[in-house]
């Protein structure tokens, strides 16, 4: 009979315990994240679309060849002699004429190896990640463009000391070939 | 019919001259429509309210994209389900599969007719209105049984099934304890119930015979959720083992009048609860009966009251149904006929010899002082835990969406 009390006593009391708890969690302030208008800042060095800045490329492969899964497809010929001499961006000069350029992010596993070995950094991970599409072929992305705007003067010279004239001008491409394979 | 005679001439007196087949027409039709109307737009705001409530106590935001804080929400979900397709599967009783929902409807529509809103605001004051609620209610079981057994699915059956046997197992006890106000009072007219608990909150049947009525009053809330199929006593529509229960094959239009059932039943065994233990439409305080509102005059409050303590006990069904895991059917059915029926049995005998016995006819001694401090501290008691839950949920909330209020806003 003592028993029966004491279970029936201890089945409201362990229910008034837990409508205790939910009544603290009525006024908790929610953690919902409302996603597509507020987002979580992404942590530093997370790896999301690949970018290139096609003007400071030199068209040395290393990142082709970096890839373990070949995404990244280069076609590179010297630049006809005539033509003007540019440069990169960290004064490396550009020898090779980049014809084509295409990193398909639909095969891209996001290892990041391919930024490592970048003389010139100019391959690079952006913390862009919402680039779903409905069609597959739209992840290729070609980054060879024919009006790239590139420098034209040594960047280490005009650091030297020169007069700092206007670094880039109108476009200066060959007009070798077009930039699809 | 009396009572709504008598308010409509209280309201119109031309209406005692106008000929007898419009003034029933009207007494008939208006509770009714008034009545149909009140309990058809009532399920949008509970359906609301709960969804905002289970939010809330998981910590989550809630429905807030349809209209200003997501109040259009529900509506939007009713016309969505009033224009779905209603499918009826090659193999259901399509007879039954029809009238069953319309049964659960009228077993939770029908008791509206003897609750009392005030006064004279009552459609009728039967005189077997508690026995009126009790028989009318049940009737949706019977619905709840024939759609487990139109829908030719054995999960459907084992729903339909589970509810027969709660209802069984739980009617006992309900009404049991349904006796005990009707043993204090003499009569079973919701209006005399209403009446006999008058005079400030001290006199309500809750706080009446002190330690013995609020037991009652748990023991007839947990046997009223286990009634209305409420969880943690869901167990004919157990989401998780039953797919859905008795309504697994109804879709659209059928399927919403499920909902609408369940939420008017869970609002009459709240009504039906204020009126046997919280004093119906009466107020906390005999002041606070009638609003003087300038340029109008006195305007009587029991409908506000009624609505506002029914509201409370749907509140507290909600709290316990994101507070409780559902209860095995076994356990179910230990917690009915062995903790409940006992406790409503000592209590029916204990109250009957209490009443004849001349010196406590009319509750103990220290009645009218056990309902008011009883009150405040209760009251107090819900404010020091929302405060300290502001407090708590303040810190937590700066401890937690830190990084969130940094976040990107495109």
């Amino acid at each position: 009979m003592r028993r029966w009390f004491q279970d029936v006593w201890e089945g409201f009391f362990t229910v008034l315990v837990g409508m205790r708890i939910t009544w603290r969690h009525l006024f908790t302030y929610p953690v919902t994240l409302q996603y597509p208008t507020v987002k979580w800042p992404l942590p530093p060095r997370s790896r999301m679309r690949l970018f290139m800045k096609f003007e400071d490329c030199i068209g040395c492969g290393q990142c082709v060849r970096a890839c373990p899964v070949d995404c990244i497809s280069l076609k590179a010929e010297k630049r006809p002699a005539d033509a003007p001499p540019i440069w990169a961006a960290n004064g490396q000069a550009i020898k090779l004429h980049v014809a084509v350029f295409d990193i398909d992010m639909s095969l891209c596993c996001y290892c990041n190896l391919c930024t490592y070995p970048c003389p010139t950094n100019c391959i690079y991970m952006t913390p862009e990640y919402e680039f779903a599409t409905s069609d597959l072929t739209q992840h290729l992305y070609r980054f060879a463009k024919k009006d790239a705007q590139f420098i034209l003067e040594d960047p280490k010279k005009k650091a030297a000391g020169q007069a700092p004239a206007e670094a880039t001008a109108p476009p200066a491409t060959p007009p070798a070939k077009p930039a699809g394979a | 019919m009396d009572a709504t005679y008598e308010y409509l001439v209280w309201l119109l007196p031309a209406a005692a001259e106008w000929p007898s087949w419009l003034v029933v027409a009207l007494i008939t039709a208006l509770p009714a429509l008034a009545c149909f109307t009140f309990m058809s737009l009532g399920p949008l705001i509970y359906v609301y309210a709960e969804r905002k409530i289970s939010a809330f106590m998981q910590d989550r935001i809630g429905p807030n994209r349809v209209g200003p804080i997501g109040l259009l929400q529900t509506l939007a979900d009713t016309i969505k389900l009033l224009f779905k397709e209603a499918i009826f599967p090659k193999k259901v009783d399509r007879k039954l599969f029809v009238i069953a929902p319309i049964l659960v409807n009228v077993g939770a529509f029908m008791p509206f007719l003897v609750i009392p809103w005030g006064g004279r605001l009552q459609p009728a004051d039967l005189n077997v209105g508690v026995f009126y609620v009790v028989a009318i209610a049940s009737l949706s079981t019977v619905g709840l049984i024939m759609a487990g057994w139109a829908s030719n699915n054995k999960y459907s059956l084992f729903g339909g099934m589970r509810s027969a046997a709660q209802i069984v197992s739980y009617e006992i006890p309900a009404m049991m304890i349904l006796l005990v106000p009707v043993m204090i009072v003499g009569s079973l007219s919701l209006q005399d119930i209403t009446m006999a608990q008058h005079g400030g909150l001290q006199n309500w049947f809750l706080f009446r015979y002190f330690p013995i009525m609020p037991v009652a009053f748990v023991v007839f809330f947990v046997a009223g959720l286990a009634e209305v199929n409420r969880a943690p006593f869901d167990i004919p529509e157990a989401e998780s083992e039953l797919v859905g229960g008795f309504h697994t094959e109804y879709s659209g239009f059928f399927f919403a009048m499920f909902f609408m059932a369940e939420y008017t039943e869970m609002f009459v065994l709240s009504a039906t609860a204020t009126v046997l233990f919280l004093g119906g439409y009466l107020a906390p305080h005999p002041v606070l009966q009638l609003l003087y509102l300038p340029f109008v005059g006195a305007v009587p409050m029991g409908w506000f009251w009624l609505w506002f303590k029914a509201w409370s006990l749907v509140f507290v069904m909600m709290w316990l149904r994101w507070t409780l895991p559902r209860s095995r059917v076994d356990q179910l059915m230990h917690i009915a006929w062995k903790v409940l029926l006992p406790i409503a049995l000592v209590l029916v005998v204990v109250v009957g010899g209490l009443v004849l016995w001349p010196a406590t006819a009319n509750g103990f001694v220290w009645d009218r002082w056990v309902g008011w401090p009883l009150t405040l501290g209760l009251v107090g008691f819900l404010l020091y835990v929302m405060v300290r839950a502001l407090q708590w949920s303040r810190r937590r909330a700066q401890e937690l969406a830190a990084p969130a209020r940094q976040a990107v806003t495109p």
